[in-house]
């Protein structure tokens, strides 16, 4: 059958024995709409005819299985029937998309459940200290301030995971938030529509290339470099800067594009204000536009740590293995972060229910409740920003 | 006799044959009139007639619209404003503009007013001080605003805000002050506001105000310029729609006797 | 009085104003430059980051045989046939290829439960004549693995095999392509003078081959393949949207169609699903571990595709939620009006009009998915993805995807293996490529039917 689903005219009617039915209003999915109206009243298309262009088209139907009567059917009085009936069809389908929304929900109580009763199971037994409650919160106390990680010692102290975590995203912050606020305020007040629209897929490209691609590049490019600026005595092979500059470049995309949607969100006659009263262009950007998109500039930089704390395949290639604090800290020399401690230690053979095991659910808990902390003040940042405009 | 009530006063901007063109589409065509000093100048006209334009032509404000271009020339103090060695800086700091909907930065009501002065070097506190208080009591606001110069301009009534970028304006101390439709979007005892305070301003500066309603030009101006529609068919069915000026002439003449049918339609209400 | 007029001739100074101004615009000129430099930096990083890659997979590399071809047969192997190469592992191996037998069973079931086993019943899909398969392993003969092996190995198996333990094929050194092409020099030199590296030969090489992408694992980087590698990581996405994308589809139609947002559960759905976006993908693999390696084992079967193919289906969700409910708010009213209009159902006007009318946007989301799904390395590698995988995976088998390859590869010290890590980004970088270009076509034809 020819489709002619897009141009058929308002007054486009479907017909049956000679009678007009219905007269279709609205045009773009004539085929779906049809195969509906037939569905109702036990009607089969036919076929369609009609100009493509233009005019009044006619569609004929027949009749299938003599259902017609039966759905346009009148009540005993004679009047036609338009009181409620059960359609258990659609009751079933609403609960059945319900219960896909549902797994969304069980996803997160999943993470928690396992996330808590495994960090839980960690902490009542590290060290025992008499009863179960003094016993946790000893091993909760150890594991927040202590500062050296020995499994083997007994001794998990999260610190040397954490210092070289907040180094390694302190170090992306450095190299992201300059570089992606400047991209931003270029593409969205110098560049050109022209220049725009090729500049942007190209951020998105930076955006799209997987993290083991950027540890790669660290390890290859970005440590040899450090060391061949720095020299080889004071730059080891694993270290944080480099995993930490690179990182600064996964996440420069990401910042860039959600601080322009926050410059371009600054309404125009801000800016002719500004330019009204004899502002430069510069003046303008710094004075006014920055200043009025300054909270989704803050958003856009909370979403990039949060990102960088997350983050695993960099620090797992070029931060180096084997936890390590160090006070002042020190960027050229190897560290592992929480994640590259997970990801190096679950990769092992690990057995189930050992300490090792559930120490890694902690760590994990404390990664999932500081990223999520960070992309709720995210959010909460960014709806003060709309308020503000209304 | 026209001619003689023309000539007195002297000149602060003086149009000669304005073209304005956005990406090569004629806007307005050929616009030749003075804007005398000291005195209000009224753009009316209907909707579309480019009166708009030609006011944001004076402060270089179309160069901020990519592809928008002016032919001709604007003489200000004898330099044409479009010449090359012109900053466009510089003429807006010297003609100022408020617009149609009332825009304050989202900053407190004194950094609005002390925005400008700060772009222009003064960073003297006192200094800064004296001239917010001046500029605000300049605009009639400060009784309404005195106790409170560090809330948010946002928070001010729409009437408020617009005078809030006025005394924004004023605070720069240019020669000229551009205002687009600024009572547009405000309520009458607001516009009734603005309106006496233009009276008073024009005692210190030149004003050129856009408006849409023909008893505000009757009410506050000197000289008024009506506006009108020229329409071509061009080739392919399309219509090309232009603005033109009808008329130039003191505020009382133009009103009560008009040279053009034109103008004298407009003015009884019977297009626009 | 006095003051004031300080004030305004301070503001209308004109000299100072102009100089000031000069100033302003210098300023303004250096921190458009700034500007321009970040996004330059930008354009900067990833030419770099590509050119570092593609730079690696083809180039001099400098190779060394142990045992060279030419002593065992005058005929290059390529030109064999099966039982000649079978001739060739009974003759060179020794213990005439048992332990080659040996390994091919180890890990596996049969063979792990009984070792005495004969071998008909341990090599499985395979017809021995009568009494080879009668043997155990222990009484198998060097003149009996002849047959074993040209009925149990492929050709190419075998070649691979005579390379990696007859031949001792040995990375030296490789060179990248513009190293190779500057300093051809150098390279020379250095191969002829190494002491150790005496019948060392230099050849022009591209690692990403033809028989990179078909050819399985092995352990000389020279003739390792990506094969198991690449079919891991096509099943996992395959069975990744196969869950994702009816669950994801589903949730957004009942988010934008069905819910009206004042019911706290679709609040908490919503509001949820926000949240999930931003949690990390490690933590996702640790949710794997606990829930589909571990407690659900009896289903999953372990560290298995199915396992990863769930976890990765949990991470993309989020994403395709949120595209498909953009997608389904661009549909315009006007569609579900007329199907109302016309007396048709909910589900009639969310199934017939609605969806198929979304349908081009949420596949692009879903893509989407895929795309950060394909890349995805650290879920996987907490839920067990292993490191070396011979055989072709099946979905309750141990696997290995292409960025855990990557992963492994780049981290092996050895000669050779930093460029089959670069190859195997380029193939997973064309790969993604695919997928954005049919992610691209179908949303400008989604904005054509959408303005039709």
């Amino acid at each position: 059958m020819k489709r002619y689903a897009l141009n058929l005219h308002p007054n486009t009617f479907v017909r049956y024995q000679n009678r007009n039915l219905f007269s279709l209003y609205q045009w773009s999915t004539l085929k779906c709409l049809l195969n509906i109206v037939c569905d109702n009243t036990g009607l089969t298309p036919i076929h369609i005819r009609g100009q493509k262009q233009d005019m009044a088209t006619t569609i004929e139907v027949k009749r299938k299985n003599g259902a017609i009567e039966a759905a346009l059917a009148n009540d005993a009085s004679g009047r036609p029937r338009i009181e409620k009936r059960g359609r258990p069809f659609d009751d079933f389908m609403r609960y059945l998309l319900l219960a896909c929304g549902t797994i969304s929900v069980l996803t997160t109580l999943g993470i928690v459940w396992v996330l808590g009763s495994e960090a839980l199971a960690f902490f009542t037994s590290v060290n025992d200290q008499g009863n179960v409650f003094s016993t946790v919160l000893g091993n909760l106390g150890n594991f927040l301030t202590g500062t050296q990680w020995q499994p083997g010692a007994g001794l998990f102290g999260i610190w040397p995971l954490l210092e070289a975590t907040l180094m390694t995203s302190f170090m992306a912050m450095l190299v992201a938030v300059p570089l992606g606020l400047g991209a931003a305020v270029y593409l969205s007040e110098y560049a050109s529509q022209r220049t725009r629209s090729t500049l942007k897929p190209v951020l998105e490209v930076l955006a799209g290339i997987p993290t083991v691609v950027y540890g790669y590049f660290a390890i290859t490019f970005m440590t040899p470099l450090l060391q061949g600026v720095f020299g080889r005595d004071t730059v080891q092979f694993y270290n944080t800067a480099s995993a930490g500059l690179v990182m600064g470049i996964m996440i420069l995309p990401t910042i860039a594009s959600m601080s322009e949607d926050a410059l371009t969100a600054v309404p125009r006659a801000l800016r002719e204000a500004s330019y009204g009263l004899g502002a430069t262009k510069f003046e303008t950007i710094s004075k006014v536009v920055i200043p009025a998109g300054l909270s989704g500039i803050l958003a856009a930089a909370i979403v990039g740590i949060s990102r960088a704390v997350g983050e695993t395949m960099i620090v797992a290639l070029a931060a180096g293995a084997g936890p390590r604090f160090s006070f002042p800290p020190d960027f050229f020399v190897a560290a592992e972060t929480m994640t590259g401690h997970i990801a190096r230690i679950s990769g092992g053979d690990l057995s189930y229910g050992s300490i090792d095991y559930q120490s890694l659910f902690a760590i994990g808990l404390a990664l999932f409740i500081f990223t999520l902390l960070l992309n709720m003040l995210s959010r909460y940042v960014t709806n003060r920003f709309r308020e503000a405009y209304q | 006799m026209t001619s003689m009530t023309l000539g007195s006063g002297a000149t602060a901007i003086d149009l000669k044959h304005v073209k304005v063109f956005y990406s090569d589409k004629l806007a307005v065509d050929d616009v030749s009139i003075p804007i005398y000093k000291n005195k209000i100048t009224a753009f009316i006209g209907p909707s579309g007639c480019g009166k708009s334009t030609v006011l944001r032509a004076i402060n270089r404000m179309n160069d901020l619209i990519p592809g928008a271009r002016v032919e001709g020339e604007i003489n200000y103090h004898g330099k044409n404003l479009y010449g090359k060695e012109v900053d466009p800086v510089e003429v807006r700091r010297r003609i100022g503009m408020v617009f149609q909907k009332p825009n304050p930065f989202p900053k407190s009501i004194y950094d609005n007013v002390a925005y400008g002065p700060r772009l222009l070097g003064v960073t003297d506190k006192r200094t800064l001080d004296e001239i917010v208080e001046r500029s605000i009591k300049g605009s009639f606001l400060w009784d309404e605003v005195k106790g409170d110069l560090k809330k948010s301009g946002l928070a001010l009534s729409g009437g408020q805000q617009q005078r809030l970028c006025i005394a924004r304006t004023i605070a720069i101390e240019p020669d000229v002050i551009l205002m687009d439709e600024p009572c547009s979007a405000l309520d009458p005892i607001a516009t009734q506001a603005i309106e006496e305070l233009m009276k008073e301003l024009v005692k210190s500066y030149t004003i050129v105000i856009v408006t849409h309603n023909m008893q505000q030009a009757q009410r506050v101006s000197d000289f008024t310029a009506f506006y009108s529609i020229r329409k071509a068919e061009e080739t392919g069915g399309q219509e090309r729609r232009w603005g033109v000026l009808g008329e130039f002439a003191p505020t009382e003449q133009l009103f009560s006797n008009p040279k053009s049918e034109e103008t004298e339609r407009y003015i009884r209400g019977e297009f626009g | 009085m006095a003051t004031m007029s300080t004030a305004r001739e301070r503001v209308k100074d004109e000299a100072k104003f102009t100089a000031g101004l000069r100033n302003r615009h210098l300023r303004g000129q250096i921190w458009m430059r700034f500007f321009q430099a970040a996004i330059l930096l930008g354009l900067l990083a990833l030419i770099t980051l590509m050119f570092n890659v593609v730079n690696r997979v083809y180039g001099l590399t400098a190779v060394r045989d142990a045992v060279p071809v030419s002593t065992f047969s005058d005929r290059p192997l390529e030109e064999l046939n099966a039982s000649e190469l079978a001739g060739i592992l009974v003759a060179q191996l020794p213990s005439g290829g048992r332990v080659l037998v040996r390994d091919s069973l180890i890990g596996q079931e049969n063979y792990n439960n009984n070792r005495e086993a004969p071998l008909s019943q341990l090599i499985q899909g395979v017809t021995l004549p009568d009494d080879v398969g009668a043997l155990t392993l222990a009484q198998l003969q060097p003149e009996n693995t002849q047959v074993i092996f040209e009925n149990a190995f492929t050709p190419e198996d075998m070649r691979l095999t005579i390379i990696t333990d007859i031949v001792g094929r040995e990375v030296l050194e490789s060179w990248t392509w513009s190293e190779s092409l500057f300093n051809r020099a150098a390279i020379d030199e250095k191969v002829a003078s190494t002491a150790d590296w005496e019948g060392a030969q230099l050849e022009w090489r591209s690692w990403l081959n033809f028989s990179f992408l078909t050819s399985r694992m092995t352990t000389v980087a020279s003739e390792s393949g990506v094969r198991a590698a690449l079919l891991g990581s096509l099943l996992t996405i395959f069975l990744t949207v196969v869950v994702a994308f009816p669950l994801g589809v589903g949730t957004a139609i009942y988010l934008q169609e069905y819910s009206t947002g004042d019911h706290w559960f679709e609040r908490l759905i919503e509001t949820n699903i926000r949240n999930l976006a931003g949690v990390p993908s490690i933590i996702y693999g640790l949710l794997g571990l606990a829930i589909f390696v571990r407690a659900l084992e009896g289903i999953t079967q372990g560290r298995t595709i199915i396992s990863a193919a769930l976890t990765m289906a949990l991470l993309i969700l989020p994403v395709i939620i949120i595209n498909a409910q953009e997608a389904l708010r661009a549909v315009p009213p006007s569609i579900r009006e007329a199907s109302f209009g016309l007396g048709a159902t909910k589900w009639q006007t969310v199934f017939r009009s609605v969806l198929p009318a979304a349908m081009p946007g949420i596949l692009t989301g879903t893509i989407l998915g895929m795309s950060r799904a394909i890349g995805e390395t650290a879920p996987l590698i907490v839920i067990g993805a292993s490191t070396f995988i011979a055989n072709d995976p099946t979905l309750a088998s141990r696997f290995t995807v292409l960025p855990i390859q990557i992963y492994n590869w780049t981290k092996d010290p050895r000669e050779g293996f930093s460029e089959i890590a670069a190859a195997t980004i380029v193939l997973l970088l064309i790969v993604l490529l695919l997928f954005n270009a049919t992610a691209i076509i179908l949303r400008q034809r989604f904005r054509r039917s959408l303005s039709a």
